[in-house]
């Protein structure tokens, strides 16, 4: 049981939440308080676009454990367009294929459940093509 | 009616309207040719061309989210505004914890907030709309959102198998001034008709087959539609778009024509055929579909129906803000023809049919 960790965690999870820093201005993914870029403390709180792109990825065929039901899965990293990096897993992918560059969207998904269908359903972001506007 | 028409109608005391809407479809789409290789050796009639299909990873929690945040970019206001975040679905992911407390956090509307799930069968999202109405026109909230969305369940090879779907919207309920659509009035009729019903702990719904039609869909959409046009002095005549609960491709069609309306005024509405019936997010979803194309002045007729049962019905006139706001975020349609086909064991597993263990 990691209900503790799973609601300290929410916001980022979420939404991405992340910080700005008020000295120069760089967005900071996780959130974490002290601004790696000038080493000044930067605990403003900044909602990402949640935009990006795929900068590597990987399909998991043999998934650690909670993760099964999904498998197999694409994860990513992801290159927000604010700078930051981030690893989430790809999903909506249907019979697309995923390219180094391809433009992405955060969606909040299920991760796994906590434990057996029981637990807590752990809820944060994933990554997915972006949506064609094709109707307008 | 014994009592006069007008005082029937639920109306607020100060004006209401949409001020912001939102769609969401799932990409998979399961066509009804494939229930029917599977259970009837391919000689089924089939009631609808394809359903969508949610993929592994999604719930009426994840789905009610992406509606949210489209209707919160249309309504362009700070997430803090929204003083209610209310949730309508028949599988809403947990039995005991709310689907509405994930949706105001995901969208950044806690903590100041009243948030809820309701249920009412396919009319659990018009329900929490008519109470967002209510919320707002009372002077109690600015703005509330309403959401109705569903993973509907289906007993493999029943009927209801070939089209219970996944889908909704999401609305912004706000003043009618600040709007793109107003609420001009909405009137809801109810019995206690048990045409379909799920047992607590009970996987799949059981239905009245026949007796879902006359007595119950027909019924009280007919009484619905046709109380609120009398109170409000309108015929069929005066709406250019009218949508009704779409649990299947004829019944709405049949329901229009008792009604007087055409099928053109039902066309833009009409997303059974390929996505299925998305139970609490059936007829509002067809009236995100019309708000995509509708001009100013354009006046909409909704008419929802739940089993168990009864129908809410709105009475809707588009406004000149429809215009720069409809484009802020994808149209229903995008996600219509954002279309994986798969076959009849993929979406055995995407639905949790294979047990594990």
């Amino acid at each position: 049981m990691e209900i503790s960790r799973h609601w300290r965690l929410r916001k980022q999870r979420y939404a991405l939440v992340g910080e700005v820093c008020p000295h120069c201005e760089a967005k900071l993914f996780p959130p974490r308080d002290i601004c790696p870029e000038c080493g000044q403390e930067a605990r403003t709180t900044y909602n990402f676009s949640g935009r990006g792109e795929v900068y590597s990825y990987t399909t998991v065929y043999e998934p650690p454990a909670g993760y099964e039901e999904n498998a197999p899965y694409t994860v990513a990293l992801i290159k927000l367009e604010e700078g930051p990096i981030v690893t989430a897993q790809l999903t909506d992918l249907g019979d697309q294929p995923v390219e180094i560059g391809t433009p992405v969207e955060m969606v909040t998904r299920r991760l796994r459940q906590d434990g057996d269908e029981r637990g807590m359903i752990v809820y944060g972001y994933k990554f997915r093509p972006v949506l064609a506007r094709v109707s307008a | 009616m014994s009592e006069s028409n007008n005082n029937l109608l639920l109306k607020p005391v100060h004006p209401v309207g949409i001020v912001g809407y939102g769609a969401y479809v799932p990409r998979y789409r399961l066509p009804a040719s494939e229930v029917a290789r599977v259970w009837t050796d391919g000689q089924a009639a089939l009631p609808i061309k394809e359903k969508s299909v949610p993929g592994l990873d999604e719930d009426v929690a994840t789905m009610s989210i992406e509606a949210a945040r489209n209707a919160m970019r249309r309504a362009n206001i700070s997430p803090t505004e929204l003083r209610a975040v209310w949730v309508g679905s028949e599988s809403h992911p947990y039995a005991v914890k709310p689907t509405s407390t994930l949706v105001a956090e995901a969208i950044g509307a806690v903590p100041n907030v009243q948030a809820a799930d309701w249920q009412f069968a396919c009319k659990a999202g018009t329900e929490a709309m008519v109470a967002a109405i209510g919320f707002v026109g009372s002077g109690m909230a600015r703005y509330a959102m309403a959401i109705g969305m569903d993973t509907a369940q289906g007993r493999p090879g029943d009927a209801l198998e070939y089209t219970a779907g996944a889908g909704g919207a999401a609305f912004v309920l706000g003043p009618a001034d600040e709007s793109l659509a107003t609420i001009d009035a909405t009137y809801s009729y109810v019995t206690d008709t048990p045409d379909f019903w799920r047992r607590a702990y009970a996987r799949y719904p059981e239905h009245g087959q026949r007796f879902t039609g006359e007595p119950a869909y027909f019924k009280h959409i007919t009484e619905a539609a046709q109380a609120l046009m009398d109170a409000t002095q309108t015929s069929a005549a005066d709406y250019k778009y009218a949508v009704f609960h779409q649990p299947n491709t004829k019944f709405p069609q049949r329901v229009a024509s008792m009604l007087g309306f055409t099928k053109e005024q039902i066309a833009a509405g009409l997303l059974v055929p390929v996505i299925g019936n998305t139970y609490a997010g059936a007829a509002i979803i067809g009236l995100t579909a019309i708000l995509d194309i509708a001009e100013p002045g354009d006046r909409v007729l909704m008419v929802s129906f739940g089993s168990g049962a009864g129908s809410d019905a709105f009475a809707i006139t588009v406004t000149e803000a429809i215009r720069e706001r409809r484009d802020r975020a994808p149209r229903t349609q995008d996600y219509i023809a954002r279309r994986t086909l798969i076959d009849y064991a993929t979406y055995a597993r995407y639905r949790g049919k294979i047990t594990m263990k």
